[in-house]
């Protein structure tokens, strides 16, 4: 079974969450997605100071096998996007919720937040 | 779902399985892109078990082929010699492309897709009614691939005296039978290396024997990229029965001598020639990041083109593809990703043989 931390809170199309406590997420996607990829190859990321609504396609993950859009799991404004996974997309692969982090949004709608699954209930997502 | 013999062999090499034209078979055991790696620069082996091997014989066995394929078999003239050919419709379209050993004049192996089985055998026996000849299928046989600079090494390494002096000697495009085997210098990555048959019975030993000789397994994944790099075309996704060999890049696999050779698709063919060709089939190379796909929108000075296979090359580190497109197509295009142009160079479709780039 794939790792998923019980500290961040989960999207159905398989993006991780982590408040920072101070306005703003960090995202990324899951151990359980990169292992459906496979080996990542190519990573678009947003532009900061972009603004996305909440499961608007706004990165994309390409894999050798495939291409997987990555959608905003708030609706907010990116503010920083991860440099070092444009360079190497294996970060993804062999960090998933470390070093493979994609990018920081600063939240429009902290209720938004709610919305978000947990560990069990994504777990129980990919279970099925 | 079918397995091959090696199914349980896949699981304890940690394979991902996944469902390849009804057969549950390996995409990778970890990383695609090592595996890759693995081939180019040392040595894999891949279950191609799910392919078809059929054993042509017959007085007859010879005209039936010269009828039945695109190739000539009459090229074949010595024992073990193999050939690549595609079969035709009589509209010149491909049903499959396929190898023949020669063996006799009356005795031949072929071997086809899996994914065309069905109608492959269908269309094989519809055409041998004329010929006294007899096409069997051997399903009781598996196929390994070890393919890789140090496969043919580690290969015979492990074999008895008395069969290596049978394999070692084997050019490349030849194979034998030692003992119930068939052993073909053969393969589809652009690497050297083997291609074996061998009773289902024996599959266990072999890939473990092969695993213990340093040759790692490698999954249908990886086998896409090698060849794709090795500009080898795919059945189903580079050509099919709605595409011409001549505009698919196999128009080499074409026997037209002699002109009185009557195969099926030969006039489709020639009317084809005789009206010029409109399209060619080229490598592409993306100028910046991203991935080609398949079936991407190219776009040429003068019309529009389609890639049939993409991805990205772990060779070259950047994305290729194989294409058609417009035969005054220049050294240049754009290749439309997700809505946007991308600029690609054209090249020859083949990106690597032998561990190394082949582009300038």
């Amino acid at each position: 079974m794939s790792n998923v931390p019980s500290d961040l809170k989960y999207t159905k199309s398989h993006e991780w969450v982590r408040d920072n406590g101070d306005g703003t997420v960090t995202v990324g996607i899951t151990d359980h997605a990169q292992e459906l990829l496979g080996d990542l190859v190519h990573i678009e990321l947003p532009e900061v100071g972009t603004e996305f609504g909440a499961e608007d396609g706004c990165a994309v993950a390409e894999s050798v096998k495939a291409a997987s859009d990555i959608y905003a799991p708030v609706p907010g404004v990116i503010v920083e996007a991860n440099e070092a996974v444009q360079d190497s997309p294996e970060l993804i692969n062999s960090d998933p919720y470390g070093d493979g982090w994609m990018f920081v949004m600063r939240v429009d709608d902290e209720d938004a937040m709610d919305e978000l699954l947990d560990a069990d209930a994504y777990k129980a997502e990919c279970d099925e | 779902m079918q397995r091959t013999a090696l199914y349980a062999k896949h699981l304890e090499s940690g394979a991902k399985m996944v469902d390849f034209a009804g057969w549950e078979m390996p995409i990778h055991y970890g990383s695609q892109l090592q595996e890759h790696h693995q081939v180019r620069n040392d040595a894999g082996m891949f279950d191609v078990s799910h392919m078809v091997i059929l054993d042509l014989v017959g007085a007859q066995s010879k005209a039936f082929l010269q009828y039945l394929l695109a190739n000539n078999v009459d090229k074949l003239k010595d024992s073990g010699k193999a050939l690549y050919s595609c079969m035709l419709t009589p509209e010149g379209t491909v049903i499959d492309d396929l190898i023949v050993y020669f063996i006799t004049a009356t005795q031949w192996r072929i071997v086809v897709n899996a994914g065309t089985r069905d109608k492959d055998i269908a269309w094989m026996q519809k055409q041998i009614a004329n010929f006294d000849a007899t096409l069997t299928e051997r399903d009781d046989l598996s196929m390994i691939a070890a393919q890789g600079p140090n496969a043919r090494a580690k290969v015979l390494g492990i074999m008895p005296v008395d069969e290596v002096a049978i394999v070692e000697p084997l050019k490349t495009f030849y194979g034998a039978f030692v003992n119930d085997w068939f052993i073909a210098r053969t393969g589809y990555t652009g690497e050297d290396g083997f291609e074996m048959m061998f009773p289902n019975e024996q599959a266990h030993k072999v890939w473990d024997a092969l695993l213990e000789a340093g040759i790692k397994p490698i999954g249908l994944g990886a086998r896409d990229t090698l060849r794709l790099e090795a500009g080898m075309s795919l059945y189903g996704t580079d050509m099919d029965e709605t595409i011409s060999p001549l505009v698919a890049g196999l128009g080499w696999t074409i026997g037209w001598q002699p002109e009185d050779r009557n195969f099926i698709g030969r006039s489709a063919l020639e009317a084809q020639k005789a009206a010029g060709v409109p399209q060619k089939f080229v490598g592409l190379v993306l100028e910046g990041k991203g991935v080609l796909r398949s079936h991407m929108k190219v776009v040429c000075a003068d019309g529009d083109g389609e890639t049939t296979s993409g991805t990205f090359s772990p060779t070259l580190g950047v994305a290729i593809a194989l294409a058609r497109v417009p035969a005054s197509c220049g050294e240049t295009c754009e290749v439309d990703i997700r809505g946007k142009l991308h600029p690609a160079k054209v090249v020859k479709p083949v990106f690597a043989r032998n561990g190394k780039s082949v582009l300038n």
